[in-house]
């Protein structure tokens, strides 16, 4: 027996089997006849028809006719598709056809307008999808596309639909649908509140692109729905704005607050303490690079890993410097200053040297990577764990001033020194440890400025002049005014960025500080008392 | 009490600063005869890259010297002086640029070649007076002046002092490079100002303009040391000399310290801006990293390695530590700043007086013992001495 009379007894035996559905569905019949046609306007109508009709075989048909994997059976017109997997199936049964039935088949005519159509008609079609989330996708399809001859789909989906979620989207999507028809009045000045709810770029759209050509109660309709997103939005880009601002501010409040320590209790301008960031960024690098060639699969541990190396390191340094240059220069501010700034000097050329004038890669670890959506804000997560990042960093830091002998010799020492001294606290161990600790919480800086900054010799001079700012403008010796003046600061930059551009945003910024500092020469929380005469 | 008599009679006990102004003037004859009149292949030639670069060194030792002024004799750390250098520098550069004419490269009779490029159709009002040098020359004095003057008067009213005015110094210098950095401020941008062709119609180029450039350097340098030497003798030098080494006192003692300091501070922001307009023809570039908090601070650093308070001793160190650098960053780049750093951290520990104030030879003539002893005088009369900041 040869092949092609054995396929045809299985399509006979086929249309034996399913002829009472035959009778019912005589548009689908027309509809899969029409695939056959070499005109583009019969299977467009073809593929409406399909659509509309629901036929259990309509999705799969409409995928393979945009892959191009729809067929015509030249021998006898019956169409067929060709699955992933290489089975060819009955387009309107999925009966398999058996053998080398592909050598006589005839791909179905596409272009750009059929692929539209077939798009469109999915879109629809997967309204009914069991699926929720493909429904949500297939309404949100409906509302970009707003082709009014979705409306009957919308229709029959909605009085369907239980979820409400993918309900709003069809309402929303019926309402788009329908300001293309030629509905009355009021269904369309309906239809534009229903669009105005979603208050996103998308809804302003396709409000602004009504056009002249409707009723003007609709456009004026339009035209304030518009405005209130304009308004909407504005409220969330401010918020966008403000967060941020609070990021920028976390950033500062870490690099600024082991400054603040060390200016608080020793009354030391550190300049090398941006080179302290430096160096803990450039301990997280070689953590990674280790774990890297090592034990890769650490990889997501580096950065929790790196947080008490970049402690270790940066205090051990900042305590040899304490007691190899700062301890000499105690009384003689200005001069600590110089010494500092020539120590940063050397230690960017130190880093430069070993590592490199180049930026150096470190990785972020894959929890870290990423962003969700709240309302109409996009939160990253590195900028989110930095946040948390330094509000820990802060809490532990009062914590130990509030509640460790240490904390309570340090805050005696801020207060008065000789004080101190005469009852009895060892003031240079102190300041050693102060100078420590101070420099260890740059190097934790480090860490966290290494995910969202290049690490680079220069890191740590970007940081130091904000930093200043922030103490500065903070007032010495207290925690919560690094807190607040980092915030302000990195919120009010954020805030001006929009209206100023960003280099005369921080200009300003700048010249209030200069100006503040006149009205209150020593920050917003000043200690008061004898400390503020030294 | 040597110390008190005022005028320039002083010049004559004052053996480093006669040391000093014989050099200069020797220089400002020698050098350029040695360039200009001795053939290139004589042995004692000085090629004029050389005077360039020597002027360029006296520039910056004025520089040093203003910086000397406030900080030796008044105890005011300014980390913002470079701001002023290139305020005087920017005043300079914007009649060279003006002289130009319609020799730029776009061939523009009045725009800037930056400003045709940016699509400006007319001259910022700010840029107007800039072609005549007179109006130039007020500018170098009064721009940096009147920018010391107003943040002077802000700054030393609200008693802004020590660390927090070096702070802030340093932030004004920030904000000036970060505002020169922008295109639409009008000068220039990123790439400043360059491209100069001549000035009060000598060419820049030419090597009778260059000596005589170094000449006018040498001469400024020498009066500016005079000037400073004459304040600083003077009943008001001691006066800032008072208020260095115990301020409350001072004030306590009826003296308007705000008002010491304001004059103080200004005329030094004049004299450092008077160094960046001899500093940029002579460089042929000013651009916004003058402006940049490092530049200020190295500054700091000459004065310290030249000995902090001596005057000589900031000109000495300008042109040490200049040297040096010219040298190390042609030879040892990457070791230049090694060098620095170390400079920095080695002479605060161990040359807090700088070399003049430790190499015996170099040291305080009779003049500078008179000064001394005036000063201790003075501190036992305000009641003890605190030592120096």
């Amino acid at each position: 027996m040869s092949l092609l009379p054995r396929v045809v007894l299985l399509i006979g035996l086929a249309f034996a089997v399913l002829s009472p559905a035959r009778i019912e569905a005589a548009p689908v019949d027309e509809a899969f006849s029409g695939f056959a046609s070499a005109g583009y306007d019969t299977i467009e109508k073809a593929i409406e028809t399909l659509a509309a009709s629901g036929h259990p075989t309509a999705e799969a048909v409409l995928n393979a006719l945009e892959g191009g994997n729809l067929f015509v059976r030249e021998a006898d017109g019956a169409i067929v598709y060709k699955t992933k997997d290489g089975k060819v199936l009955d387009a309107r049964t999925d009966a398999p056809i058996a053998g080398n039935a592909a050598e006589s088949l005839k791909p179905v005519r596409v272009n750009n307008r059929i692929r539209r159509a077939v798009k469109a008609a999915l879109g629809s079609l997967t309204l009914l999808n069991p699926r929720t989330e493909s429904r949500r996708v297939a309404a949100e399809a409906v509302f970009k596309g707003r082709d009014p001859t979705a409306l009957p789909h919308l229709e029959a989906a909605l009085a369907k639909e239980k979820d409400a979620g993918v309900r709003r989207v069809m309402e929303q999507a019926r309402a788009a649908a329908l300001l293309g028809t030629d509905a009355p009045e009021a269904a369309k000045l309906a239809a534009i509140e229903v669009i105005a709810g979603r208050g996103d770029l998308e809804a302003r759209a396709l409000l602004a692109s009504l056009g002249r050509d409707v009723p003007p109660a609709v456009a004026k309709a339009a035209a304030a729905a518009v405005a209130a997103i304009d308004g909407r939005l504005a409220v969330w880009n401010t918020a966008q704005s403000v967060y941020y601002g609070i990021s920028l501010g976390s950033v500062l409040l870490l690099a600024a607050i082991g400054l603040a320590i060390t200016f608080g209790v020793m009354g030391v301008i550190n300049m090398a303490h941006g080179e302290m960031v430096m160096l803990g960024a450039y301990t997280t690098f070689v953590v990674q690079e280790t774990i890297r060639k090592t034990a890769p699969e650490l990889f997501d541990y580096s950065l929790a890993i790196a947080v008490p190396l970049a402690f270790l390191v940066a205090a051990a340094v900042g305590i040899l410097i304490e007691r190899t240059v700062i301890r000499f220069l105690y009384g003689r501010p200005l001069e600590t200053l110089l010494a500092t700034w020539g120590l940063s000097l050397v230690l960017q050329q130190g880093v430069r040297s070993i590592f490199g004038p180049t930026n150096r890669e470190v990785g972020t670890p894959a929890w870290m990577s990423g962003a969700f959506e709240l309302g109409g804000l996009t939160l990253t997560y590195n900028r989110l764990t930095i946040i948390v990042f330094a509000v820990v960093v802060l809490a532990l830091l009062m914590l130990i001033t509030r509640f460790t002998p240490f904390g309570l010799r340090m805050r005696a020492v801020t207060q008065n020194r000789q004080m101190a001294a005469s009852m009895g606290i060892r003031t240079p161990w102190l300041d050693s440890l102060t100078f420590g600790l101070g420099s260890g919480i740059a190097g934790i800086a480090g860490v966290a400025l290494s995910q969202i900054d290049n690490v680079s010799p220069n890191l740590g001079q970007s940081y130091i002049i904000d930093s200043f700012m922030v103490v500065v403008f903070g007032g010495v010796g207290n925690l919560w005014g690094t807190l607040v003046a980092a915030l302000t600061l990195g919120v009010a930059n954020k805030l001006l960025e929009p209206f100023a551009g960003a280099v005369l945003g921080k200009i300003l910024i700048l010249v209030f500080i200069i100006l503040f500092i006149q009205k209150r020469p020593r920050g917003l929380f000043a200690l008061k008392g004898r400390a503020v005469e030294s | 009490m040597a110390g008190w008599r005022p005028g320039f009679t002083h010049l004559l006990g004052d053996r480093g600063g006669l040391v000093l102004l014989t050099v200069l003037a020797a220089a400002a004859v020698l050098v350029p005869v040695l360039n200009l009149l001795v053939p290139p292949t004589a042995a004692f030639h000085v090629p004029t890259y050389l005077v360039s670069l020597l002027g360029k060194y006296l520039c910056y030792a004025l520089l040093a010297l203003s910086v000397d002024l406030v900080w030796g004799f008044c105890g005011i750390l300014s980390l913002g002086h470079g701001a002023f250098f290139a305020l005087g520098g920017y005043a300079m550069g914007m009649h060279l640029m003006r002289q130009i004419g319609t020799r730029g490269v776009y061939g523009h009779p009045v725009l800037p070649d930056f400003m045709v490029f940016l699509n400006w159709k007319e001259l910022p009002w700010y840029w107007h007076g800039f072609d005549h040098f007179a109006f130039a020359a007020l500018m170098v004095v009064l721009v940096p002046g009147l920018l010391a003057f107003l943040f002077g008067w802000f700054a030393f009213r609200s008693r802004v002092t020590g660390v927090y005015l070096s702070i802030i110094t340093q932030a004004m210098t920030f904000a000036l490079m970060l505002a020169f950095f922008r295109n639409n401020m009008g000068f220039g941008g990123n790439n400043g100002l360059t491209d100069f062709k001549d000035l009060l119609g000598f060419n820049l180029q030419a090597d009778g303009t260059r000596a005589a450039l170094f000449a006018a350097s040498a001469l400024m340098l020498a009066g500016g040391y005079a000037l400073c030497r004459f304040v600083v003798n003077s009943r008001f030098g001691k006066v800032l000399v008072a208020i260095r080494d115990a301020e409350s006192r001072a004030r306590f003692l009826g003296y308007r310290v705000e008002s010491y300091k304001l004059v103080v501070f200004t005329l030094s922001a004049v004299m450092a801006g008077v160094a960046g307009a001899l500093y940029v023809p002579q460089v042929g570039i000013i651009n916004p990293s003058e402006f940049s908090p490092a530049n200020s601070i190295e500054v700091v650093i000459w004065v310290a390695v030249g000995g902090r308070g001596s005057l000589h001793g900031a000109v000495l160190g300008a042109v040490l530590v200049n040297y040096l650098k010219s040298y190390f960053t042609g030879a040892l780049p990457d070791a230049w700043l090694f060098v620095l750093g170390g400079l920095f951290i080695a002479v605060t520990l161990f040359l807090p007086k700088g070399i003049v104030g430790t190499v015996p030879a170099l040291g305080p003539g009779r003049c500078w013992k008179g000064i001394d002893a005036a000063t201790t005088q003075l501190t036992r009369l305000f009641g003890g001495g605190r030592t120096q900041l």
